[in-house]
């Protein structure tokens, strides 16, 4: 689950971690109140779960609170658009005012679950600002990463090593350290699954701050983080896959035109290559799960339909837990309550795979059999 | 033969009075798999499926001799399941449970090692081996076919779809190993890829990768070291939109190695037939064992 910069920041405050003074605003009029109360000048950020805000227009250096306001005027309630959003965007509901902070060094820092080495890993670099992947691929001598064992957790030595690594100031040195120590606190405390500090910003005043602050939170682990769950804005995601998370499918909504519907992720993935390499474009990816009952099938099917790209469906089980009468019985509810107007392929085979053919044939829909995985891409690829 | 479990497996479930637990164990036990206990912390005493339920794994073990377990513990506490049967020193632990906060299997995996238990998953399908009849796991059973080529995978149903494959062709499995979907897991590729090596009943192997980290690359090393037998590869994923399923930070570390092209590339350098199609492991095998 993403979080927005500002709550991102409130919880780096509540864990320690320094961050610019800075309040959240929903209209001009308290944009304008709030530079006012941090003494005019300040910085106006849109609160938007997409990377490249600077670039689209969504942030800004006010010089007043009448600036301030007259800029949150063209933002709120409009769309805002970046290289990450697509060409719909993303609504802005809310912004961030901050005080300027003047910029001595701009660093980068992170930690991230990193599966080769099974530990929650610092990644730090004197590379600051800049897009990460960037530097990693260009200058990896310039990222340093360390593991934190899980057993002995954060110790100091620890955050001596990230700040010379960082090479800096040793007066800093203690400060620094506690820094990173909070953010790990930070990470393990809300089951993050990353926490990026960019830039990581050494003030001509002397503070380490958090200029910017991203968190990812382990939707796994959200069962015992309510109040952090409270925290989703299902604004700024795509209104099918809120359906779809409501549903409890796993449920992604891409450009192509087959939507297919799979039980298992692999599988679900798999089936997509294959409509690839037919010559089609999936439309979505969609895995129903292991265990799905009737009313999940039914409920997924009914998100893949509601997809207007949809031009042709292909429906791939294997059954194993899911058994695929099951999923018979809840393709054949969708269809009866919605009615489908595109060819519909579908290929079983497992657990009660006959079964599932034979309620599918005698159902009255419109369904084309297929055999095995190629002969089902190939005919709904071909379908028309 | 086979590798980590076969005849002298003597299998307990841990959740097993749960739906899944008791549906899976009952389907281990009829495929051949020598159920011996269950446990439920609270319903110790009981009888399920004909076998004494035990509070804890380390009354089951003394009063059943239990030394492999398969869990069925719901996320929330599923973690501590796998370390209370570490704790007990089981050979052999086969996690299905999807969906445990990853924090929590860093902690679990850090205390495995140095230890003698492997686990497998989680969020995983588990192992089968057809030629010794033995099952953890919840894999569909008859789909399978006692034979050489061991079969390692990061996912559940396709790994279905790749033995089926095979099965059809009567190419039969050694063993089949799902190590599951989990960034954090107790086994990688490589664990299983040695063991298959050393195996002698195993000639060939299929290898079923996904986008995301580089566990893939990680096999590649490996198998340009130390594999000689013929393994045929298959990565799912390629269509698959960038940075949806990883976060940003995460993408990082692995940089362009999460990518579908880079793993085929990374195997494909290491002597792996790679297929571009799922739909062609199975002929791919034929064609390798010299069946076609």
């Amino acid at each position: 689950m993403k979080l927005h910069e500002y709550q991102a920041k409130a919880l780096f405050a509540k864990y320690g971690v320094n961050v610019p003074k800075g309040s959240v605003a929903s209209t001009p009029a308290e944009v304008a109140a709030k530079l006012r109360e941090i003494g005019g000048k300040g910085v106006v950020k849109a609160q938007v779960h997409a990377g490249g805000r600077g670039k689209a227009g969504g942030v800004k250096v006010v010089k007043s609170p009448e600036e301030g306001e007259q800029f949150a005027k063209g933002l709120l309630g409009k769309r805002l658009v970046t290289h990450q959003t697509g060409p719909e965007g993303v609504p802005v509901d809310k912004l961030l005012v901050e005080e300027v902070i003047g910029i001595q060094k701009e660093l980068y820092a992170s930690i991230v679950v990193e599966p080769s080495m099974k530990t929650a890993v610092f990644i730090v670099s004197e590379a600051g600002g800049m897009d990460i992947e960037e530097v990693a691929a260009k200058s990896p001598e310039k990222i340093v990463r360390l593991s934190v064992d899980p057993i002995i957790g954060f110790q100091p030595f620890m955050g001596r090593k990230l700040a010379t690594g960082l090479n800096i100031d040793p007066a800093l040195m203690r400060p620094a350290a506690a820094f990173f120590e909070n953010l790990y606190k930070l990470f393990v405390a809300t089951d993050a699954s990353m926490a990026e500090v960019n830039p990581l910003v050494i003030t001509t005043d002397g503070r380490i701050l958090a200029a910017d602050a991203k968190i990812g939170l382990d939707d796994d682990a959200l069962f015992r983080h309510k109040d952090l769950a409270d925290l989703r804005d299902i604004g700024q995601e795509d209104a099918l896959d809120v359906k779809a998370s409501e549903a409890d499918v796993n449920y992604i909504r891409l450009d192509g035109d087959v939507g297919c519907m799979v039980n298992g992720a692999g599988l679900a993935m798999a089936t997509m290559d294959l409509i690839k390499l037919m010559g089609s474009q999936p439309a979505n990816f969609l895995d129903v799960g292991g265990g799905a009952s009737e009313d999940k099938v039914k409920a997924a099917f009914l998100i893949l339909l509601s997809d207007k790209k949809v031009k042709k469906v292909l429906v791939n089980i294997f059954g194993g837990i899911l058994r695929c009468d099951v999923a018979a019985r809840g393709i054949i509810g969708a269809v009866k309550e919605k009615g489908i107007n595109v060819p519909l392929v579908i290929r079983m085979r497992g657990t009660n795979a006959e079964e599932g053919l034979k309620l599918l044939r005698e159902s009255g829909l419109k369904v084309i059999i297929a055999n095995d995985l190629q002969e089902a891409a190939e005919k709904a690829v071909r379908a028309a | 033969m086979g590798i980590l479990i076969g005849k002298n497996t003597r299998l307990l479930v841990q959740g097993i009075t749960g739906n899944d637990g008791s549906f899976h164990a009952e389907k281990c036990r009829d495929y051949g798999t020598n159920l011996v206990a269950g446990v439920t912390p609270g319903k110790g005493g009981t009888t399920h499926l004909g076998v004494p339920v035990f509070n804890t794994i380390g009354e089951a073990v003394k009063k059943t001799g239990a030394n492999a377990s398969m869990i069925f513990v719901p996320p929330p506490f599923a973690a501590d399941a796998i370390l209370e049967a570490a704790d007990a020193d089981l050979e052999f632990i086969a996690c299905i449970t999807e969906g445990i906060p990853v924090l929590d299997m860093v902690k679990v995996v850090r205390y495995l090692q140095g230890r003698t238990t492997r686990l497998v998953g989680p969020n995983c399908p588990g192992v089968i081996n057809p030629g010794e009849k033995c099952k953890i796991g919840i894999m569909p059973g008859n789909i399978h076919m006692a034979g050489n080529v061991g079969v390692v995978s990061r996912s559940g149903t396709l790994t279905y779809e790749a033995v089926a494959q095979l099965t059809d062709r009567k190419i039969g499995q050694s063993t089949c190993v799902g190590i599951g979907g989990d960034p954090v897991s107790g086994t990688n590729f490589v664990d299983v890829l040695d063991m298959f090596n050393k195996d002698s009943a195993t000639e060939a192997i299929v290898m079923i990768g996904e986008i995301g980290g580089s566990k893939e690359q990680d096999a590649a090393d490996f198998i340009k070291k130390n594999v000689r037998k013929p393994i045929v590869g298959f990565i799912a994923g390629g269509s698959a939109p960038p940075g949806r399923r990883m976060g940003h930070a995460g993408a990082i570390i692995t940089g362009a190695a999460g990518t579908a092209s880079a793993k085929v590339a990374a195997l494909k350098a290491a002597g792996v037939t790679m297929v571009d199609s799922p739909a062609k492991l199975g002929d791919a095998m034929a064609k390798v064992l010299g069946k076609k």
